[in-house]
């Protein structure tokens, strides 16, 4: 179980998290400016990646507050947090 | 033939304290500190069960978790009978009964012991081959399985003892208290980490304690003394805490471990009452230090798994742990130097050894020397081919090795024995490790794995970590500690070291022997009867990796794990398939690392505290009112009140009927609440509604529905404009949680420029709602201050009011169809306010209804409940709910999958009515409908969603979902029931009231 570093509260235990799939995803701003293929890459198509991921996270138990999160998938490291809307600390 | 093999005073056990035990019907005594397997052997008892696969009578093999025979079944009354216990790890107690399992009728005569004979049709993978054809057979074959290789009794009566969950957060954690334990975590606690050891055994210093010879000493006292007096110190400190009998199960990421503390399995039965059985740690460690020893390896050779055989290690331990001989005529069978300490233990306990074979040619060993000054005739160079004895070993077949170890050469000699002793090495117990993450290596010098990458700050000492001898394991573990708890000394650093232990060792994985291999019975993995004929027969039939031969031949997958004999199956692989050790890896151990019971798993979540129960305010009047409740996610909610010994059919009709007569009083109190406040609320809505928010007046309330992202609802509720700025959003009971979670998921990562605040208020308010042609004359005898006429009060507003100094809000929304209002109040307040709504209502024979009938009365109305006319698969179209959805606004969330080519097709799942021919009948929900059914197969058309038996219509409703059925208004179609065809018509889903006169009545 991992320990993760809120970035509003501190290190805290994986129970009171709450994952919430892959980072980075924007919302179309013209949703209906959008074919259906185009409107289907953003609503289905998720990596899943063996290695460095990007995901999002929610102090659920917490502070509420979402969060992203770059962790290795390959041995659970999390190599970094991160407040939404800032830039990725690592590649 | 019991005779008693207690000799010599013994390390743990008292004397002075004798226990009465029975053992498969008779009564036998140990001691106090006596396991069941100590105390079994010291009565010359080593039968103690029966094999899985071939029922091969089968004894005590090891003293520790690593046992994969001696498991029995504890019989403390019904409730407590626990099945799969470890002999070698329960202490006795006065009053254990236990037995043998895995046998019937019982273990001295096995009917399934014919198994054996008839093992030849019992190759590697009989499972799947024999029993995959004929598929029909299966059920056959099952039964049989079940009754002749059952692995105990589960008790069939709930569990009475106590669990309990307890979280641990410590500085350093050890896991083991042999040498390098105790070491440990005296260097820990004296540098001023808050320092947890465990240890699995009831008492401390491994196998150490019992190390008392002239030819192992640390500053020059043997080292069983030297430890003592270490153990005596440790005790001490004060930041140190220390938990015997209490075993790690699993090892996560970021030192995160679950470990079981037994605390009352050893005590007699009548101290137990009352207290904790086992507690479950969740630890979590800014260091582990895994001392966790390790297990000595068996030889693999044909017949090696008769009772008496025991590992070497085991031998030692019984005598000097426990006092006990394993046998009066011991042979000791090895490749290294370890059996050479047990019969140095032997001897000095005037226990005889009447031989010792050494698979080593040549070695020059002072343990040899001193064994061979006691006359014990040693056969170098030799192996066993052979063993007899049916539920005993009684003698030996030994010859001799050839010089490359591959084959015997020479004549065979028989010795006559009644215990044999073996030691084939060490393997580090890498288990916990290795969960946690670590990668091992493989030392060929050797043959083991080692520790070689931590994922996490941790480290392993000790013969875990591949250090065996006394040296070793001093030197390396003083090393590692310093670097790991960043000190400069120990207070170990001039220690004085004697071993007289030769690390040389001659490693044969599989045993040669004068027959051919698919002839022999050489057990590798001794709880699931896998041998190495059948390793063999796997590689041969074309499966390399690790992971399917485990598979395949069940090699490690008891519940031991395999803990005694994967090495071996990993070096019969890599032998016969000529590839190398460390590159095959090993297969994974998961956790637990020794089961653990249900009971522990739980703790104290079971019965009412299985989950949260959620209550409302008015709860107790429900209950004196005798509702039945029903469950609504964690909420208890009144689902019908019976009178005079109705059922729920007959309570839901007289309620119906009393609701849309006169007046009925509902506790709506778990719809979700949700607060919603900020400049930008009324785009917010815009944006996760599908209607439109922007010009719904202050005081006005509105209906509205969720869609996910891809179009499917979501959930619905009424959201009331309290002010400018300020909405209550009402939500269905199970989607308050998820879908403030949604709604702040959304405010915080993809709309942050809003200005917006939502707080759930669900438990703040409760929710009285009264509805019926008589609720208006009711509520203003409550409130007399408000106005209710429609006019200033119509249909789908709202208004603050006070009931005495009581502030409340007041809705004039229904569920139901009828003219209803709803009074929102501080919680504390409800359930008197309910009181005087009851008393107000008396007249009009105001009627409590529950769930069945606001789910009866919304179906007459047509209106949907999410969740069950609907599933993640139904859009606001499906649900002919058009009206509902803004043509003119930008963007909500879902808009766009609303005209996806495959939401816009027209013969997707459509919301219907459903009326059936005969009015009598009610439908089954979730029944399927079809409109032929001589078509095979017979094509699916959707099915029953919602089905009442509406008194206010008197006939039989339904609500369902058909493919197209929108365009299907008026046609006939079947719903065929197990033994009838049900006609019904496709209607408008709206079956009451479509002009909706009686909301304004
Ligand atoms: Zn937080």
């Amino acid at each position: 179980m991992f320990l993760i570093n809120c970035p509003f509260c501190g290190e805290r235990e994986q129970s009171e998290f709450k994952a919430g799939g892959e980072a980075h995803i924007v919302r179309p701003k013209q949703p209906t400016e959008l074919s259906d293929d185009q409107w289907a890459e953003y609503l289905f198509m998720r990596k899943n990646i063996k290695g460095i991921q990007f995901e999002r996270w929610n102090h659920i138990h917490g502070c509420r507050k979402w969060f992203n999160m770059v962790r290795d998938t390959s041995n659970d490291e999390i190599k970094a947090v991160y407040k939404m809307g800032e830039k990725p600390p690592v590649k | 033939m019991t005779k008693n093999l207690r000799v010599k005073s013994s390390k743990l056990v008292d004397e002075t304290y004798r226990i009465s035990f029975k053992f498969n019907g008779t009564t036998y005594y140990g001691f106090k500190g006596d396991t069941l397997a100590s105390a079994l052997l010291a009565n010359n008892i080593h039968l103690v069960g029966r094999s899985f696969k071939y029922h091969r009578p089968r004894g005590i093999m090891t003293a520790g978790s690593e046992e994969p025979n001696a498991i029995v079944q504890l019989h403390n009354g019904t409730s407590r009978t626990e099945p799969n216990v470890r002999a070698t790890e329960i202490e006795i107690y006065e009053g254990l009964v236990a037995s043998s399992q895995n046998c019937w009728p019982s273990v001295k005569f096995d009917i399934g012991g014919i198994n054996n004979f008839l093992s030849p049709l019992l190759p590697a993978g009989f499972y799947y081959k024999t029993f995959m054809w004929p598929a029909s057979f299966w059920e056959k074959y099952e039964y049989f399985i079940r009754k002749s290789a059952g692995l105990g009794k589960s008790p069939e009566v709930p569990d009475p003892d106590i669990y309990e969950h307890k979280y641990i957060h410590c500085d350093v954690l050890i896991i083991g208290a042999g040498i390098s334990g105790i070491i440990a975590a005296k260097t820990a606690a004296k540098n001023g980490f808050k320092t947890l050891l465990v240890e699995e055994k009831s008492y401390l210093g491994g196998s150490t304690i019992y190390q008392d010879s002239e030819f192992f000493k640390i500053n020059n006292q043997s080292t069983a003394s030297w430890l003592e007096k270490e153990i005596n110190e440790i005790k001490k400190i004060e930041n140190l805490e220390i938990k015997t009998r209490t075993s790690v199960a699993a090892f996560h990421g970021y030192n995160f471990l679950l470990a079981r503390e037994n605390l009352i399995d050893h005590l007699p039965l009548e101290q137990r009452e009352n207290k904790t059985r086992q507690k479950l740690l969740k630890i979590r460690a800014k260091k582990v230090i895994t001392a966790t020893g390790s297990i000595e390896r068996p030889l693999i050779f044909d017949n090696n798994d008769r009772p008496g055989i025991l590992l070497s290690s085991a031998v030692k331990k019984y005598a000097d742990l426990f006092g006990v001989a394993c046998g009066e005529k011991n042979i000791l069978f090895t490749n290294n130097d370890s059996a050479y300490e047990t019969a140095i233990s032997l001897i000095q306990k005037g226990i005889k050894v009447q031989a010792i074979i050494d698979n080593r040619e040549e070695v020059d060993s002072k343990l040899i020397k001193e064994t061979e000054k006691n006359n014990i005739k040693i056969y170098k160079g030799y192996t066993i081919v052979d063993t007899f004895g049916y539920k005993r070993i009684n003698s030996v077949s030994i010859m001799k090795l050839s010089q490359d170890g591959q084959k015997v050469i020479g004549s065979k000699e028989n010795i006559s024995c009644d215990s044999l002793g073996i030691s084939g090495g060490w393997t580090p117990a890498v288990h916990l490790f290795t969960q946690s993450g670590g990668k091992l290596k493989f030392r060929n010098d050797d043959q083991v794995f080692i520790p070689n990458t931590y994922p996490s700050n941790q480290i392993s000492i000790g013969s875990c970590n591949g250090d065996f001898t006394l040296d070793e394991i001093l030197m390396n573990a003083l090393k590692l500690l310093k670097e790991f708890l960043n000190i400069k000394k120990t207070e170990y650093e001039n220690i004085e070291l004697y071993s007289a232990f030769n690390k040389s060792k001659r490693n044969i994985w599989l045993l040669p022997s004068n027959k051919i291999v698919g002839k022999t019975k050489s057990f590798v993995d001794f709880q699931n009867d896998a041998t190495a004929k059948d390793i063999k027969l796997a590689l041969r039939e074309g499966f390399r990796s690790i992971e399917h031969v485990k598979r395949y031949t069940t090699t490690g997958m008891g519940t031991d794990q395999g803990k005694l004999g994967n090495m071996h199956a990993l070096g019969i692989i890599s032998e016969t398939a000529s590839s190398k050790m460390g590159e095959l890896g090993t297969t994974t151990f998961r956790p637990p690392y020794t089961p653990l019971t249900f009971g522990t798993i739980v703790g104290r979540n079971v019965g009412k505290y299985f989950d949260i129960i959620r209550k409302t305010p008015i709860h107790e009047w429900h209950v004196k009112n005798k509702a039945e409740f029903e469950n609504v996610g964690q909420w208890k909610r009144a689902w019908y009140y019976p009178q005079n010994g109705e059922n729920m059919h007959q309570a839901v009709q007289r309620e119906s009927k009393a609701a849309r007569d006169s007046a009925g009083i509902l506790d709506a109190s778990t719809l979700g609440k949700i607060d919603i406040q900020g400049t930008d609320a009324s785009e917010f809505l815009n944006r996760v509604y599908t209607n439109a928010w922007s010009k719904l007046e202050i005081g006005k309330c509105r209906y509205g529905l969720m869609l996910n992202e891809d179009g499917m609802v979501y959930d619905d509720g009424v959201t009331t404009r309290l002010d400018e700025n300020h909405y209550i959003m009402t939500t269905t009971t199970g989607g308050a949680a998820t879908v403030l979670n949604k709604m702040e998921d959304y405010l915080q990562t993809e709309w942050p420029e809003l200005d917006v605040y939502l707080t759930s208020v669900t438990d703040h308010y409760a929710t009285i709602s009264i509805c019926g042609p008589n609720s208006k004359k009711i509520i203003q005898k409550v409130i007399p201050e408000i106005d209710l006429s429609d006019k200033d009060f119509p249909h789908m507003s709202f208004k603050n009011s006070k009931i005495g100094k009581m502030k409340c809000r007041v809705m004039r929304i229904s569920f139901t169809g009828e003219q209803s209002y709803e009074i929102n109040i501080q919680a504390n307040y409800a359930k008197s306010v309910w009181e005087n709504c009851m008393e107000a209502g008396k007249e009009f024979n105001i009627t409590p209804y529950g769930t069945e009938t606001m789910h009866l009365l919304r179906a007459e109305k047509g209106f949907i409940i999410v969740g069950q006319d609907t599933d993640a698969t139904m859009t606001p179209i499906d649900l002919q709910m058009d009206w509902i959805v803004s043509k003119k606004k930008f963007d909500f969330i879902g808009k766009r999958s609303l005209y996806r080519s495959d939401t816009i097709r027209e013969d997707r799942k459509q919301l219907v009515g459903l009326i059936t021919d005969n009015p009598k009948e009610i439908l089954e929900e979730g029944a399927q409908i079809v409109a032929d059914i001589n078509k095979t197969p017979i094509e699916m058309l959707g099915h029953v969603t919602s089905s009442y038996f509406s008194p206010n219509l008197n006939k039989s409703i339904a609500l369902g979902v058909i493919k197209g059925g929108k365009n299907m208004m008026g046609q006939k179609l079947i719903i065929p029931m197990e033994k009838k065809l049900i006609n019904v018509t496709v209607t408008d889903p709206v079956f009451l009231d479509k002009e909706n006169k009686r909301l304004n009545a």
